[in-house]
């Protein structure tokens, strides 16, 4: 029985520490019967922070209760619908309409046929390898002025997101003015970049990189 | 020697809620040396739905600075403080003790308690009774783990925040699926924002928590979109010419930082939201990108390569001087405040490895924190203890998180497809 008491008291010097004394003046078989009532509520009369089994229904839940996050299966439902059907055209798919231009599109030996132009690390120039390219696709627009055309511009995986975008905006833009310095009119030209978001090759090594450092002309649909 | 170095904890805990379900898994890979032991017992539970005291377990011992007890090893499972025998806790070393009880009241309705006890002294440190719905028991478990976090670290706990983060699936056909998710900070409840096959980038919390904003390509550019996370109401506020970009959310709301290359190169641009009026705020030949705003407003952090490669420069947020902040490494990119503004969360670029790094402010010293090879996106939790970032290797994109001091490591596993662009909801 004394270990009884003894916990009693140890559990009633736990459960409030600020004025147990007080309450070791009450019967101590009163203090038996109602101990677990005690343990959620003696305290809460004189320092509910610190003392005593705080009802959460005035603080902790309150804030459990926030409704922000409720509506946002119905976000999901209202913008993922809305934006699935006027995304569904799926990805670019570069050089499937260009291929149907003409014979010189698919020819090896032709530069039109090569309608992605690669860069170095960090870097939007162009390297000399690709002028005959862009040159002879500004001679095919300059040729067919109803001739829209699309320059991608991407950058590899390394760096953060935003930059890359940027990168990939410059990379367009010196294949824009190259081709404008040749007679390509403005109005000819779009550019998006998608920075490193659309990778072609998916590798953490310099082979992956050097093929996602590019600049894709997707002719566009007369 | 760090003790709990090496030590792989895989919590796993995708059985529990038939409320919810996992997106991740969460893996601590590097904890403090002076983790406090701390002993949570199974709480008495009447047919509730969620394992209240296995969400707390789990989450103070993800947060590294607790070495929480095995269920198996306890002398006892006590549920109130008057069955709790301290000296057997004593003896097995535990500093702390939680204890609790779950009971349904009727109409879905729960009645949550717990004690946290101190074993040595006898003392309880903390004692909360809480009611809560069948759909929030999870989350009344993590306020249960912030409440004792606090009490125990002094540091406000993070437990009951949210993350944004962006997913990518295969569907084949060459075809991705984008989504912009939230998620509780432990990665459950994701819930979908938007998707899209065409990219969704830059996530930005608004300061309340309540808004969204985001760089969405669904019409094959970029625009930049803000949405009701409650509704799913949403507003395109920037479609022009070129890059649409890098939206962040001023600390008072009213106001986003965000990149626009409208007029040639990309610059800063501050755009009030009621107004609906545009300020050009850098005006130089070069990239200008990715603005972070100061936690006080007043100045904004950018990326620049006017210097030759990408460096981190602070302006005013109502224009002015632009000053270099970054000299060490060839790249310093993606800026992040913390949230008492002293320090700067960015990707550092050495060679070929891109890590993360903090700068202290005021002495300009810079931290490299992270050892991957192409971390990015740092985004600091809203107590400043942790750094959320993504990370890569192979093909698969993953979100980890380390501590300012760089001792705690996390990694964030999601059962499937590439993650990246975490952002802790403020």
């Amino acid at each position: 029985m004394g270990a009884v008491i003894f916990r009693l008291k140890h559990t009633i010097f736990i459960v409030c520490t600020y004025n147990w004394k007080l309450k070791m003046r009450l019967n101590k078989t009163l203090l038996a019967l109602t101990i677990s009532a005690l343990v959620l509520s003696a305290c809460s009369d004189t320092d509910e922070q610190d003392a005593g089994l705080t009802d959460g229904s005035q603080n902790a839940a309150s804030g459990i209760n926030d409704a922000s996050t409720s509506g946002l299966n119905n976000a999901s439902g209202i913008s993922g619908s809305e934006m699935n059907g006027s995304g569904m055209g799926g990805m670019s798919g570069s050089g499937d309409y260009a291929s149907t231009l003409g014979p010189e599109f698919n020819d090896p030996n032709n530069p039109l046929s090569k309608r992605t132009v690669y860069f170095m690390l960090d870097s939007s120039e162009i390297m000399p390898d690709f002028i005959p390219v862009i040159k002879a696709h500004a001679q095919y627009l300059i040729a067919n002025p109803g001739q829209r055309i699309t320059l991608e511009g991407n950058a590899d995986e390394r760096g953060s997101r935003e930059y890359n975008i940027a990168l990939g905006e410059q990379r367009a833009k010196s294949i824009a003015s190259m081709m404008k310095v040749q007679g390509v009119s403005e109005n000819q030209l779009e550019i998006v970049s998608y920075g490193e978001e659309k990778p072609v090759v998916f590798g953490s090594d310099e082979s992956s990189w050097e093929k996602n450092r590019r600049v894709e002309l997707v002719y566009q649909p007369r | 020697m760090n003790f709990f170095r090496k030590i792989l904890l895989i919590v796993l805990f995708g059985f529990m809620a038939p409320v919810s379900h996992a997106a991740l898994t969460i893996e601590i890979t590097e904890g403090v040396e002076s983790a406090v032991p701390v002993a949570i017992v199974p709480f008495a539970s009447q047919g509730s739905p969620v394992n209240i005291s296995s969400v707390v377990n789990a989450d103070l011992g993800r947060s590294g600075y607790f070495k929480m007890m095995d269920e198996q090893g306890m002398p006892s499972r006590p549920s109130t403080a008057a069955e709790v025998n301290f000296k057997d806790w004593q003896g097995l070393g535990q500093n702390y003790l939680v204890i609790g009880q779950v009971s349904e009241t009727g109409g879905g309705q729960y009645n949550v308690q717990f004690q946290l006890l101190d074993v040595f002294k006898g003392e309880q440190l903390l004692g909360y009774r809480m009611t809560s719905s069948a759909a929030d028991l999870r989350r009344t478990a993590h306020h249960i783990s912030d409440l004792i976090f606090e009490k125990l670290t002094g540091k406000k706990g993070v437990f009951s925040g949210r993350i944004a983060y962006i997913t990518t699936d295969n569907q084949g056909n060459k075809q991705q699926l984008h989504q912009l998710q939230v998620a509780d900070a432990d990665g459950f409840n994701p819930q979908t924002v938007a998707s899209s096959v065409e990219p969704l980038m830059s996530p930005s919390w608004s300061p309340d928590g309540k808004k969204m904003a985001y760089v969405s390509f669904e019409k094959k550019s970029a625009a930049i979109y803000v949405q009701t996370l409650a509704t799913g109401e949403r507003a395109r506020i920037a479609e022009f010419r070129g890059i649409n970009g890098a939206p962040a959310w001023s600390p008072d709301g009213t106001r986003l930082a965000l990149t626009l290359s409208k007029d040639g190169s990309p610059d800063i641009y501050i755009l009030s939201l009621a107004s609906r009026s545009l300020t050009k705020l850098t005006r130089s030949f070069a990239i200008d990108t990715e603005p972070a705003w100061s936690p006080d407003g007043s100045n904004i952090v950018f990326t620049s390569d006017r210097g030759g490669n990408p460096q981190l420069y602070m302006v005013p947020s109502q224009g002015g001087q632009e000053k270099r902040l970054t000299f060490s490494g060839d790249y310093n990119a993606g800026a992040s405040f913390s949230p008492d503004g002293k320090n700067i969360a960015m990707v550092h670029g050495n060679g070929n490895d891109y890590r993360i790094a903090v700068m202290d402010l005021a002495t300009k010293t810079v931290n490299v924190l992270t050892g991957g090879r192409s971390d990015e996106s740092p985004s600091f939790a809203p107590n400043g203890t942790m750094i959320l970032y993504a990370s890569k290797k192979g093909r698969t994109g993953y979100l980890s998180a380390v501590s300012l001091d760089g001792k705690m490591q996390q990694k964030l596993v999601f059962n499937s497809g590439e993650v990246r662009e975490p952002s802790w909801a403020p």
